[in-house]
């Protein structure tokens, strides 16, 4: 399948209509071991990037979509999200650098680009209790799917489930980054709140690529 | 239950608040054009001073952007409440506040202030502007002492800030600037206790649940857990609790010199601010240590939040000079 630009406006669109939805329990979840913004700041940068996306004119290629949502967000949001979402889409964009459209093996390439703009702008690893506990084996399964020649959105689908057992596992872990990282065990128990809101962009990825397939 | 305020609306609450800063202050501040969130010292930057930027969430006031003036900060970055600022206000305030040697970031030590400003810094290096960072970690109750670097930045950033502006403002190089503000940050301790907490403009709400009976030790300047819930004591009780943590720590010895700062979480009256006051000089009194200078009120705060953070800078010769030198901002002069 082909995605366009009016397609990549679309998904910004359903990622910041998912995460407005879920904006007062991302909160909560904050609210447990960090200081309970984290609803507040991903609903901004969403709507953010979803606006700043949806101005461009159609014949806007994918990089430069890509880099608007990044700045958008960023301005929108300051915060710990704002840099690692901005950076997630820069890396977006280098990946559909010099494309018009993007193929279903270029948004695949996206995706798993956005996975390492975060985990290198937030040196974490995967086991600190943070949004990487998400993202990094939703983009290890959508690349291996991928690999052993999965159409995208099944691809996208074990990614969701990947990064939901990884979001889960977050509730077991003491946390080595970010504000809960002071917590020692206490943060145990509690889901990382960086980690949830990564499974929602990434099940509304998934929902687009499904959508845009059928 | 909705959390009551005097707001028009949460999303305009931040730049509200900045407009009427800047309407009451004039003389002291200005916006850089279309940067309403970056906030400059009228008669700070100059030629030849290192620039001192500073800045954080918003919510904490007078923190950041009242300890900008002449003789302190040069530039505020303000973000979203709680949030960090984005590297772009970071950066107008630098440009604007550049006068050729140097630019000067401080903020309290959090992992999102850390990758804006490093963006912004990043970003500046391309315009040849030489930016340095120095974090405040004087939160005592946040990680225990082998590893004072990671912990956060909280009311203690009142007399690191003072320091290390009166610094700049004294002409300092950039080496000595930066020199004195890691002095400056090693020898501050600051500890608090949270009894109730605060709700964002933005949701009404409180941002954590703890008992009527109940204060939080060590708990942070935005409700993030401290160290330990506990039954609530008395103010002797609770100043006592803090106070030995710190002196734990701060190892003065008998005719040492203190800086004290007794500061609201938000909704604490001076009433119990000075309270806790007398038995911080009764207990420093018993070590020995002298107070040098004090201050007791609404220095960082954390919106409407009850509680209080007591702040010990360990003086030696140069922080009493700097600490002592003249600074003019619209919330704070000396």
């Amino acid at each position: 399948m082909t995605i366009t630009t009016k397609d990549l406006q679309q998904l910004f669109a359903g990622i910041a209509e998912d995460i407005a939805a879920e904006r007062d329990h991302l909160c909560e979840l904050d609210g447990a071991i960090g200081d309970g913004d984290h609803g507040l700041a991903m609903d901004g940068g969403c709507q953010a990037a979803a606006k700043a996306v949806g101005e461009l004119d159609m014949e806007t290629p994918p990089t430069l979509l890509f880099n608007v949502a990044a700045k958008a967000f960023l301005n929108a949001v300051g915060a710990s999200s704002g840099p690692l979402y901005a950076t997630a889409f820069m890396r977006a964009a280098a990946a559909a650098k010099d494309r018009q459209t993007l193929t279903d093996d270029d948004f695949v390439r996206v995706f798993a680009a956005m996975a390492t703009g975060i985990q290198e702008r937030g040196k974490a690893e995967a086991g600190e209790k943070t949004m990487v506990d998400a993202w990094k084996p939703a983009a290890d399964a959508a690349l291996d799917a991928w690999g052993t020649g999965k159409p995208l959105p099944e691809c996208l689908d074990m990614a969701v489930h990947a990064a939901r057992v990884g979001c889960d596992a977050t509730k077991d872990m003491t946390a080595a980054k970010g504000r809960a990282s002071r917590l020692g065990d206490r943060a145990i128990g509690h889901i990382d709140p960086g980690a949830a809101s990564a499974v929602i962009i990434i099940a509304a990825m998934a929902k687009f690529a499904r959508r845009h397939d059928g | 239950m909705k959390t009551k305020k005097l707001i028009n609306s949460g999303a305009d609450a931040v730049d509200e608040m900045l407009q009427g800063i800047l309407a009451a202050h004039p003389r002291h501040l200005y916006a850089v054009e279309d940067m309403p969130r970056a906030i400059i010292a009228r008669n700070g930057p100059r030629k030849g001073k290192v620039g001192l930027v500073i800045g954080g969430g918003s919510g904490h006031e007078p923190t950041f952007l009242g300890f900008v003036g002449k003789g302190l900060a040069d530039a505020a970055a303000i973000g979203n409440v709680f949030a960090s600022p984005p590297p772009d206000p970071i950066i107008a305030c630098a440009k604007a506040v550049d006068g050729g040697a140097g630019v000067l970031f401080m903020y309290g030590n959090y992992a999102g202030d850390v990758m804006n400003f490093d963006m912004a810094a990043e970003m500046l290096a391309l315009d040849e502007i030489e930016v340095r960072t120095v974090l405040t970690t004087d939160d005592v109750a946040s990680v225990p002492a082998d590893q004072r670097d990671r912990r956060r930045g909280v009311a203690g950033n009142v007399f690191i800030f003072k320091a290390a502006g009166a610094a700049c403002d004294l002409l300092y190089s950039f080496d000595d600037v930066e020199r004195a503000a890691r002095h400056a940050n090693a020898r501050t301790y600051t500890m608090g206790v949270a009894l109730s907490p605060c709700s964002l403009p933005q949701t009404l709400r409180p941002n954590f649940l703890i008992g009527e009976d109940e204060m939080e030790i060590g708990m942070g300047i935005h409700g993030e857990p401290g160290m330990a819930r506990e039954p609530l004591r008395s103010a002797d009780a609770v100043t006592d609790e803090l106070m030995d943590s710190m002196l734990r720590e701060m190892k003065a010895a008998p005719g040492d010199r203190v800086a004290v700062l007794v500061n609201s979480l938000g909704s604490t009256p001076l009433m119990e601010l000075y309270i806790m006051m007398r038995r911080v000089k009764s207990r420093l009194d018993d070590a020995g240590l002298v107070i040098h200078t004090s201050l007791v009120g609404n220095y960082c705060t954390s919106l409407e939040m009850a509680g209080a953070s007591i702040t010990v800078m360990h003086l030696d010769d140069e922080l009493q000079r700097l600490i002592d030198h003249p600074c003019d901002c619209a919330m704070f002069a000396r």
